[in-house]
């Protein structure tokens, strides 16, 4: 019987599990570790911080039979129009690591309509073969027809590991093509390495909005598969004397579902700069007092060449339109630099924003929780100190 | 128009939080609550429930503890209440929790729109409503900003959406059946009703096991997750952040000195 076990014998009622439990499932009873089975979630913390190995996860092995006849490292290379999302080159850097780590080749998937001749720039970033499905069935990423594309792909070419960036259309495709063959998925990896014994990609992600992070493996499916947070990992250089293979395989369009339809993509005017795709964010919140004071803000941002965030107070205010939010309701951020000015830093903006590279925060405020994040605290008056920045960058 | 919402007992993450000297989480008064995206999930098929009609369904997997979770949808406005329960869950990545609840979904049975939240506040991972579109077969729509309209007299029944992108959003067309994930900006979450509280409190809840769902030991729980986790640590918190405080001019000086380099 599979599930999780306390080994009476090398527990010493230390306690040090307890502590490590995130749902307060563990107890000490006559000295001895109880976990209450009906709360545990099986997650293995308690494994992770026991120091007598008293504690046992025990599973049966469903594996597939034919595993080891995958190889390959791929990438799904997204486009829109025909441009590829930059997360597909920082993806391809990492895809070169993990396939030297494997001795095995880096492959990219390309999807769409009159979109072959891109392939080339996936080979100048690192691709040795660029599987293309080019038909006008694909035009437009719609997550039923994508899965059914990559789905046969990957029953012929058998790929050991694939890699997303998580996109909204990154996340929505891979968790639909993971189901749909039976294997793993890590969603939002922040970091990825391969078990050089093993053979096997070991895949760390935030969890708990970045307050633990875990690592996870997929031993007995393939392909392994993950999506990567955007902005988190260098892109891959360009090398436009580089080489590789262009594999066409066709889509049959009756296959395509009759079910869902796109009909049409507007841009946001508003968001001039998309957030996700920002190296510099300058986002406002509670602090600014009224809405006509955002100028600053972008002001700032203009100067900058960076985004508008905001924390969810400034949305709910009807300052600023929902999708400049930052934090755990509106969007996860990871740029160079992060500037929350009148920002007081709830636990649910952090999670949205702490791992920007560089976090530079002005509040009034010195108790202010955003200073606990911060690379940069300044504690003053944003009316006072922000004008004086802009003057300051403008001059150079 | 019938709907079932999926819904998880989640920390509430305002609690969660580390113990810097132990490395420990510290779960002192941690409440669990609905996850939050859930609510938004949960106003949307009251709102169309009382724009169309039918019948609303919630359903939870979760251990015993999650019929909290439950009462609170009832409470909102949801007419019935599903809990998925049986130690031999327990475990479940994302693709044995997709297909617990898409059995759980089939036995409601029908259905024309079912309903996630984007992504649990816990995990985060936004794969279980695909997961579950794809166990059903059904097409799917996530991060849904607005339900544009509904067409149920239309052969077969339609319903068009708004779905939310990174740089603007998609206007999608969805036969149903069909699933749809909400972000927070679909509405606005109403507050329980006196009388729903009261109400929600004696409703009666069923309860289904794997017997009911007759799935394989091997598609659920451990063995039927094809993802392990084997380590879990805290993050190594920021350290050497420089404050600045004082006059206005001198503060900016001194910041612009350090960042000079990287803007």
């Amino acid at each position: 019987m599979s599930g999780i076990k306390i080994i009476l014998d090398k527990c010493v009622g230390c306690g040090l599990c307890i502590g490590a439990c995130p749902i307060a499932a563990i107890e000490l009873k006559d000295k001895k570790a109880i976990i209450d089975l009906d709360k545990c979630n099986l997650c293995g913390a308690c494994i992770e911080s026991c120091t007598f190995a008293a504690i046992k996860i025990e599973r049966k092995v469903v594996a597939q039979s034919d595993i080891s006849s995958y190889k390959g490292v791929w990438v799904f290379a997204e486009q829109r129009d025909g441009v590829v999302a930059s997360v597909a080159f920082e993806l391809l850097a990492k895809a070169k690591e993990l396939a030297k780590d494997l001795n095995t080749y880096v492959g990219a998937i390309l999807l769409g309509n009159n979109i072959t001749g891109k392939a080339q720039e996936l080979i100048h970033r690192g691709a040795d073969k660029v599987f293309v499905v080019d038909s006008p069935a694909l035009e437009h990423y719609i997550a039923e027809n994508y899965t059914k594309a990559i789905s046969g792909l990957i029953g012929k070419h058998k790929p050991e590991v694939i890699l997303a960036g998580a996109t909204t259309t990154g996340r929505s495709l891979v968790s639909r093509i993971a189901v749909n063959i039976h294997t793993g998925l890590t969603a939002d990896c922040t970091g990825l390495d391969i078990d050089k014994e093993k053979k096997i990609l070991i895949q760390t992600r935030p969890a708990f909005g970045g307050n633990i992070m875990a690592q996870i493996i997929s031993p007995n499916h393939r392909p392994q598969m993950a999506t990567v947070r955007h902005k988190v990992m260098p892109e891959a250089s360009i090398d436009v004397l580089r080489t590789g293979e262009t594999i066409k395989e066709s889509f049959d369009e009756n296959l395509q579902d009759k079910r869902i339809k796109f009909l049409d993509f507007i841009k946001e005017a508003i968001s001039t700069v998309n957030l996700s795709e920002a190296d510099i964010i300058v986002s406002g919140g509670r602090g600014l007092g009224e809405g006509k004071n955002f100028s600053l803000i972008e002001e700032l941002a203009e100067v900058l060449g960076a985004a508008v965030g905001s924390s969810r107070a400034s949305v709910d205010a009807g300052w600023i339109p929902y999708s400049h939010q930052v934090g755990q309701t509106g969007r996860t951020v990871c740029p160079k630099i992060y500037i929350a000015c009148g920002i007081s830093g709830q636990i649910q903006h952090l999670v949205g924003m702490q791992s920007a590279k560089t976090i530079i925060a002005i509040n009034k405020d010195p108790e202010a929780p955003i200073f606990k994040v911060a690379d940069y605290s300044i504690v003053g008056d944003i009316f006072k100190v922000i004008p004086l920045l802009i003057k300051k960058l403008k001059e150079g | 128009m019938n709907i079932v919402v999926c819904i998880k007992q989640v920390p509430d993450t305002t609690d969660v939080r580390i113990n810097p000297e132990t490395n420990t989480l510290i779960r002192e008064g941690v409440e669990s609550i609905i996850n939050p995206f859930d609510m938004y999930a949960i106003e949307e098929a009251v709102k169309l429930k009382e724009r169309f009609g039918g019948h609303t369904t919630v359903v939870t997997m979760g251990p015993p503890q999650a019929e909290s979770v439950l009462r609170e949808a009832l409470s909102l406005g949801i007419d019935s209440a599903i809990h998925l329960s049986d130690r031999a869950f327990a475990g479940s990545d994302t693709w044995a929790t997709s297909l617990i609840l898409a059995k759980g979904i089939a036995k409601i049975g029908d259905y024309d729109l079912v309903i996630c939240g984007k992504q649990a506040s816990d995990g985060d991972t936004a794969q279980v409503g695909p997961g579950i579109a794809t166990h059903l077969d059904l097409p799917q729509a996530t991060y849904v900003r607005r339900v544009d309209s509904v067409h149920l007299d239309a052969s077969p029944k339609i319903i068009i959406i708004e779905r939310l992108l990174e740089e603007g959003y998609e206007l999608i067309e969805l036969q149903l059946p069909a699933l749809i994930t909400v972000v927070k900006e679909i509405n606005e979450p109403r507050l329980p009703s006196l009388r729903g509280k009261m109400s929600s409190k004696r409703a009666e809840i069923t309860s289904w096991g794997n017997k009911d769902l007759g799935l394989s030991e091997n598609e659920i729980g451990l063995n039927g997750s094809p993802t392990q986790v084997v380590k879990i640590f805290t993050p190594v918190a920021k350290q050497g952040g420089k404050t600045f405080q004082g006059e206005p001019q001198e503060v900016v000086d001194q910041l612009f000195d350090e960042i000079k380099d990287i803007v």
